[in-house]
């Protein structure tokens, strides 16, 4: 197949035609993550990618921030082919990612100084992205003595202090407990409004799912396919306890049941 | 945690009114510092004590086994044996040369200076080479298979090589602690890196990090901690090996001085030299801690958890 003229608007956050991976691929213990994804994210837009463990959605996420490479298909982002990482597109982990010798602000602009910016653009840049997480007097600590959730938000203010366009999460609220995710979850939502960029979250909670996305995407289990996406057309800021929510957390739990037991039956008939 | 329980101590407290200096002292962490001295001190206390006990009720025969106020006791003529540079001269009689203090210091300084050194080389060469193999491919083809080949040959092996490439010496003694310690330290070097945060390296890498500058921004200050550990750990083995190394002729050392003790059969002279090198050892440990405090400022004290089991 050729994919070298693709048949999109350039102004598409990201596009994958085709998207796959295969894990050792050509070796005895190849195994197949993720098979066949096309998806079409719009500028601004909030995915999430929703599915049970080890579904390939991960996977996905590597291959859109250009650290994996994908071994079937290809994959778009304003109109460049992904091939390589770039500060375009900034990755989010699930546990704290950030340098524990670097202060806060340190932290925050390292991507700057990877660049050869001064300490003073650096310190300047740093302390407008800790404003907008509400961090900024925490600028001169250092990682190990903030909470969980206020390292997650120092990785967002990282994150955006590269001004990406699209920002990739996986399970980044996934170490916190219910009450901070709650809370972050708010929060993200203010700095996407604020970033104006397209957000592609991992997750396997359906609560987080539907609280979160414009649009969710089910995936199937190994190798990860899309199943379906499924809308979530709610109001900002949204009744999660209202009858419409409901109704879209049932439906997206028996999307997701189904391929939970089809892992299950898998994973007992590997180890039987 | 601890550092705030600690301020509010009464000790402390009542200290702030105290004079300027002895405020300084408690601030610094004295009081700490004094106890940690204290235990020190019962630990060894206690087994010197349980030596003479020994020596006391007859078991351990002052002959072969001297107990500590036997070695210790007559320094003058213990520290007569440090001198083994000029004592065999020609022309020399017993009185000459050096004193006895001067003798032990001369030999102390001799044989710190080869551990330093070869320690300083050793570390250098290790974390360089180790960094290189996992930079360039072609090194980690090339190096790490004679790297791993060599890593089991014991220093005694090493020692008729040093003396045929370096005679005797000073540099002969180097050597021997830098070909003890190099091979092992370019393989935890290797592995150090190997369990980097692959996390750590995505995230300089989304954000446009070349690899020149991962390794140098993100895989370097992240094998720190580890290597600083490795580097506590070779330090003993420095010290081990730099006496096997002075058993040749390097004039002045500990080595020396243990051969000479051996060969005359004066056990004496010998428990004095383990004395010695005993202290030595710990203050260069003592010392590397310090360091370790200062430069890994970022890590969290597990000792503090440790002891609330």
């Amino acid at each position: 197949m050729a994919f070298d003229a693709p048949h999109f608007s350039s102004r598409t956050a990201v596009v994958c035609r085709g998207a796959g991976k295969t894990w050792a691929a050509g070796t005895k213990r190849a195994h197949e993550a993720l098979r066949d994804v096309d998806l079409d994210i719009a500028p601004g837009e909030f995915v999430v990618f929703l599915g049970p463990s080890g579904c390939g959605k991960s996977t996905l996420l590597y291959l859109i921030a250009g650290l994996e490479d994908a071994t079937d298909g290809a994959i778009w982002s304003f109109g460049d082919k992904v091939e390589t990482p770039s500060p375009q597109r900034s990755l989010i982990f699930q546990e704290t990612s950030l340098f524990p010798w670097l202060t806060v602000w340190q932290n925050v602009s390292f991507g700057l100084a990877i660049r050869g910016a001064s300490q003073a653009e650096r310190r300047r840049v740093a302390a407008e992205a800790l404003q907008r997480v509400g961090l900024k007097a925490a600028m001169d600590k250092r990682p190990d003595e903030l909470s969980g959730g206020m390292r997650q938000r120092v990785a967002v203010a990282r994150a955006l202090a590269m001004r990406p366009k699209v920002l990739l999460m996986d399970e980044p609220f996934a170490a916190l407990d219910v009450q901070t995710r709650a809370r972050m979850q708010d929060f993200l939502l203010d700095v996407w409004r604020d970033s104006g960029a397209s957000v592609l979250f991992v997750t396997h909670h359906i609560d987080e799912a539907v609280a979160l996305a414009d649009r969710v995407v089910v995936f199937t289990a190994r190798p990860g396919r899309i199943k379906t996406i499924v809308p979530i057309d709610l109001p900002r800021p949204r009744n999660l306890f209202s009858r419409e929510a409901e109704a879209l957390r049932i439906q997206l739990t028996d999307l997701l049941r189904d391929e939970v037991d089809r892992a299950f039956a898998e994973q007992e008939a590997m180890t039987a | 945690m601890a550092v705030v329980e600690r301020d509010v101590r009464p000790s402390d407290a009542a200290a702030g009114t105290s004079r300027p200096a002895a405020r300084w002292f408690l601030s610094v962490g004295g009081i700490d510092w004094l106890t940690k001295a204290w235990w020190t001190c019962l630990s060894v206390g206690l087994f010197a004590g349980l030596w003479e006990l020994l020596w006391a009720v007859g078991w351990a025969d002052p002959q072969l086994l001297p107990p500590p106020h036997i070695f210790l006791s007559d320094f003058g003529e213990q520290g007569k044996f440090f001198n083994t540079a000029t004592r065999w001269q020609v022309g020399q009689s017993m009185g000459e040369g050096p004193s006895a203090f001067e003798s032990v210091m001369i030999t102390v300084a001799a044989t710190t200076m080869r551990v330093f050194v070869g320690l300083v080389i050793a570390c250098v060469l290790a974390i360089s080479v180790g960094v290189a193999v996992r930079y360039w491919h072609v090194i980690d083809k090339l190096v790490l298979p004679t790297v791993t080949l060599l890593s089991p040959v014991s220093p005694i092996a090493w020692l008729p090589v040093a003396i045929f490439l370096f005679g005797i010496g000073n540099a002969p003694a180097i050597f021997m602690v830098v070909v003890a310690l190099f091979f092992h330290m370019v393989l935890a070097t290797i592995a150090q890196i190997d369990s980097v945060s692959p996390n750590l390296i995505n995230v300089a890498r989304t954000m446009g990090a070349s690899k020149h500058q991962i390794y140098g921004r993100v895989i370097v200050p992240a094998i720190l901690p580890g290597m600083l550990q490795v580097l506590r750990m070779n330090l003993f083995g420095a010290w081990m090996v730099v006496l096997v190394a002075e058993s040749t002729g390097v004039g002045y050392g500990m080595g020396q001085v243990i051969m000479l003790a051996r060969n005359t059969f004066n056990p004496s002279l010998v428990f004095f030299t383990i004395a010695v090198v005993g202290v030595l050892g710990f203050g260069f440990d003592w010392l590397l801690r310090l360091a370790q405090r200062r430069i890994l400022y970022w890590l969290p004290d597990t000792q503090e958890k440790l002891r609330g089991l």
